[in-house]
């Protein structure tokens, strides 16, 4: 494949990190579409660690999947570092997301049967990083989500926290520009779910991550330097949150 | 990247040991079927050859009457040779290297109380040479034996097994019928022909000494003809034909009544017929080789369903396209690929223990089983194609959310 179609680094500005231009999302045709979004503008810099809140039904979740490159606007444009997204094909915004984003999923999303730190590999192998180095840095991985030792686990011997730690060391390994994390306090006890919120302001304090994280609770939410609530389809209020520290 | 998708995959076939082991059958047997019916065709026809070979392969042999039997054959009354004949094809006919008058004749011989029916042939020394054997012990016959048709004879291997059961026959005398008759030798043993026959059941005499005391006539019901090495038989035959047409006064225009049988033809009929039931029979395993390869891809078209979620995965975390095609593809290519191993494993040991039992010589051909496993491979790859092209072809989202 000719390298150049797939050099998705030309053209990259840093700033803003993620751009929406009124972006609607419309499921469906004629009477039975469904619009999702209704025009969306947002703009997210580097550093920030944003909670996206909101009824089911808002739009948070497409609003998601339009940031993790996984969906594309049907209106409006995304630019992601300042390249319009819609212009980009499959394979390179498969490539925007191996490069630049990390995932963590509400039902964790791990490989069955399959170890952690095989899991935690996995991104790396797509990178085509060499085995010695890419054990190394999923080791590391492991050791910054709290689960050394556990290295060689499968899924089904970890417990809830854990399989969503193995999660976040999944998305983190690859020291992505974004973590999009969706519910990923979801399954989780008050106590886990404390455990894991302290881990990604961690992440977005010393590595500098951003951070996207759709949340259900005001708890988890207060983690966040900011707050974006979504009511039918559209941004409702979007402030900074000042307790955050 | 190849490599990575190959321990990928490998990773996969461990993880499901026997859903792996079940799927990769097919081509086990396919392939196995396939080698050990080729195997033990070629088995087959190296036997066939070989014992065919062990009668002379330039053997010509001229008999009188037609060829074919039925309505307007003219067999029955076509007259016999003469050892004029004899004479006259070793005297006329060049590129020769023996010729022997046969005259054969069922009988009982006798040996003290024990009773053995066999064929005794007459001929001459040459009778040896034309035909392959060799002595085991004792002689040939005397020039003075052939000429005054003295009553001696050399015994098949199976006529002195049935006689003598393990004593010494030289120079005993045995009865033919009525007639004592004086063992000067033993043939060495050739065992059961390609037709089933036992080619040691024989007794051999001077021909005039059949003719004269045991027959009671001057027939000479066959003559065995070889060529020298490297002199055409085709040519030896339309010659001898000529000779024969003459000395039998046959007009222009009419039949032969004398048919002569080439034995590199018979050769050549016998392993044509074996070859052709060797590609047959590999064309009917290569049949199974693709319902095997017909299995792979409704396996991995169950476990591209199985593991949508997966791909949704792989996908999110940035694989592309083609890199999820590579891994489904070298997935169904490494099962069958193994299949093909399995299946040359148990091909080889299967013709090895049938060729044992079915008494063909074991040739291992490695055209064959490079083959089959280059086949089962190739199979993976189109049988694998279609279930990676349709994981490569999910939609990431909805296999994400797929449960």
């Amino acid at each position: 494949m000719n390298p150049r179609v797939l050099d998705i680094t030309t053209g990259l500005t840093a700033q803003p990190l993620i751009e929406l231009k009124d972006v609607s999302k419309v499921y469906g045709q004629g009477h039975a579409a469904m619009k999702a979004l209704r025009g969306v503008d947002l703009r997210i810099d580097e550093g920030e660690f944003v909670a996206v809140m909101g009824p089911s039904g808002s739009g948070k979740s497409t609003c998601m999947n339009i940031l993790g490159c996984l969906d594309t606007p049907t209106n409006g444009s995304y630019l992601f570092k300042g390249v319009e997204v819609e212009n980009l094909s499959r394979n390179q915004r498969a490539l925007l997301r191996r490069h630049y984003l990390g995932f963590v999923f509400q039902g964790y999303n791990l490989l069955n049967r399959t170890s952690a730190i095989e899991n935690v590999e996995l991104p790396l192998i797509y990178r085509g990083m060499p085995a010695g180095e890419r054990q190394a840095r999923a080791r590391k991985s492991l050791e910054a989500v709290g689960l050394k030792g556990w290295e060689t686990h499968t899924p089904g011997e970890l417990s809830g926290g854990q399989q969503q730690r193995v999660a976040i060391a999944r998305a983190i390994v690859t020291e992505p520009a974004v973590l999009l994390a969706d519910e990923p306090t979801g399954n989780l006890d008050s106590a886990r779910s404390r455990e894991i919120m302290e881990l990604l302001r961690a992440l977005n304090h010393k590595q500098g991550i951003s951070i996207v994280m759709v949340t259900h609770e005001l708890d988890m939410a207060a983690y966040a330097t900011r707050i974006i609530r979504f009511m039918d389809g559209r941004i409702e209020t979007d402030e900074q949150n000042g307790e955050a520290d | 990247m190849l490599w990575n998708a190959f321990l990928l995959a490998l990773r996969e076939v461990r993880r499901n040991v026997m859903r792996s082991f079940l799927t990769i059958l097919g081509i086990v047997i396919g392939v196995a079927a396939v080698i050990t019916m080729v195997t033990l065709g070629n088995g087959a026809t190296a036997k066939v050859t070989e014992q065919i070979s062990s009668l002379g392969t330039n053997l010509l042999e001229l008999r009188p009457g037609q060829g074919h039997r039925g309505p307007g054959g003219t067999r029955s009354t076509a007259d016999m040779f003469e050892i004029d004949d004899v004479q006259a094809i070793e005297q006329e006919i060049s590129g020769l290297a023996a010729v022997a008058p046969v005259a054969s004749q069922s009988s009982q011989v006798i040996y003290g109380n024990k009773n053995w029916s066999t064929t005794v042939t007459g001929s001459s020394n040459a009778y040896l040479k034309v035909r392959n054997w060799t002595l085991d012990i004792g002689r040939e016959f005397t020039e003075g034996e052939l000429r005054s048709g003295k009553a001696v004879c050399i015994l098949g291997n199976t006529v002195r097994k049935e006689l003598f059961s393990g004593q010494d026959p030289l120079d005993d005398t045995i009865r033919l019928e009525k007639l004592s008759c004086k063992v000067i030798g033993v043939f060495k043993s050739k065992g059961q022909s390609s037709f089933g026959m036992d080619q040691d059941d024989f007794v051999l005499v001077p021909l005039r000494m059949l003719q004269r005391r045991i027959a009671g006539n001057t027939d000479v019901s066959a003559i065995s003809i070889s060529a020298r090495d490297g002199i055409s038989t085709e040519k030896i035959e339309q010659d001898i034909e000529r000779l024969m047409r003459e000395r039998r006064r046959i007009l222009p225009g009419k039949d032969d009544d004398f048919h002569i049988r080439n034995m590199e033809e018979l050769v050549s009929t016998l392993t044509g017929t074996t070859k052709v039931l060797t590609g047959l029979l590999g064309a009917v395993a290569a049949v199974s080789l693709l319902v095997g390869g017909i299995g792979i891809m409704n396996i991995m078209l169950v476990s591209v369903t199985e593991r949508t979620r997966e791909i949704g995965i792989r996908m999110a975390i940035g694989a592309m396209e083609r890199e999820v095609l590579m891994q489904f593809l070298v997935e169904a290519v490494v099962l069958s690929s193994f299949g093909g191993l399995f299946g040359i494993a148990l091909a080889l040991s299967a013709s090895f223990w049938f060729a044992g039992m079915l008494q063909v010589p074991f040739i291992f051909n490695p055209g064959i089983v490079v083959v089959a496993f280059l086949f089962s491979a190739a199979v993976g790859v189109i049988f694998g194609f279609f279930p990676a092209q349709k994981a490569a072809r999910l939609d990431p989202i909805d296999a994400l959310r797929y449960e």
